[in-house]
């Protein structure tokens, strides 16, 4: 089972009490109503599929029950880190230099 | 003024020599949301509002517990709900927030004995040892989300909304026979 860390509970924790929220970094437009039908799809359907580092969404669903976001590898499993909603993406580089 | 419309009563439902489980008597619920002052609302209150999430205050008959980062539970006795009404409204204006009732949605499960941690860990994929003793948790019991407290070093408190209640009662009554089995 997965570990995770919750920012906000300041805990590591079993996969069961999280669930998963998609990709991360997902922004809506200041002015939606200029965006073309095309612009529409992208925001609401296209999605990266990363093989390897990917940021995306958890909720601590049986717990706080707050979103946060996170950067796992795809392949291996491995959360490099997670942080609070809101807070700036990390820089992929200084995740790799300061883990394992 | 909720009511209670929980299919268990209070009582003991098993007793083996592993652990003992038991629902509690009914008791008030409130649920506070709030991103306003906490000092404030303690001097409400008249406790000191704890901000560690799991952290848990207790003054006389209330008790405080931090479950998430703007959301508090209080326990006590169900003829104080009022008077935490009163106390709040009185707050309102300057420290907008929501308290809610919710005497009615939960159930107290009571597990206690020398292996109610082992009896937890059969639907708890936490580590119920890294729960400090005084302090809370919501987490997740067999697929169900349930607020367990650890009020000594086997003593237990899980709090259950009704419609799961029955199901749990009966998926800890099994557990409790199956380790008292095995130390038989």
């Amino acid at each position: 089972m997965l570990l995770i860390h919750c920012p906000y509970c300041d805990e590591t924790l079993p996969e069961a009490e999280f669930t998963y929220a998609g990709q991360a970094h997902v922004i809506r437009h200041p002015e939606p109503s200029s965006q073309t039908d095309q612009e529409w799809e992208e925001f609401l359907f296209i999605r990266e599929n990363v093989k390897g580092d990917h940021f995306e969404r958890w909720r601590h669903f049986h717990g706080c029950g707050r979103y946060f976001n996170a950067v796992r590898n795809t392949v291996s499993d491995k959360f490099l880190t997670t942080y609070k909603a809101g807070a700036p993406r990390p820089q992929l580089s200084d995740l790799k230099e300061g883990g394992e | 003024m909720s009511v209670s419309i929980s299919t268990l009563s209070a009582g003991v439902i098993i007793e083996t020599k592993s652990a003992r489980v038991s629902v509690a008597a009914p008791k008030g619920r409130l649920s506070l949301r709030t991103r306003g002052d906490l000092g404030v609302f303690g001097s409400a209150l008249g406790v000191e509002m704890p901000s560690k999430i799991g952290a848990c205050v207790r003054s006389g008959e209330l008790e405080v517990l931090c479950l998430g980062p703007d959301e508090w539970t209080l326990m006590l006795p169900q003829d104080q709900v009022a008077s935490i009404f009163d106390a709040l409204n009185a707050i309102y204006e300057a420290q907008p927030h929501s308290l809610t009732e919710v005497s009615a949605r939960e159930v107290t499960f009571e597990i206690e004995g020398t292996h109610a941690t082992d009896l937890l860990s059969i639907g708890c994929p936490r580590d119920i040892e890294s729960i400090p003793v005084g302090e809370a948790r919501r987490t997740v019991f067999d697929g169900v989300t349930v607020i367990l407290w650890r009020d000594a070093s086997t003593q237990f408190r899980m709090d259950v909304w009704n419609s799961f209640a029955p199901y749990l009662a009966q998926t800890l009554e099994t557990g409790c026979k199956e380790i008292a089995a095995e130390l038989a």
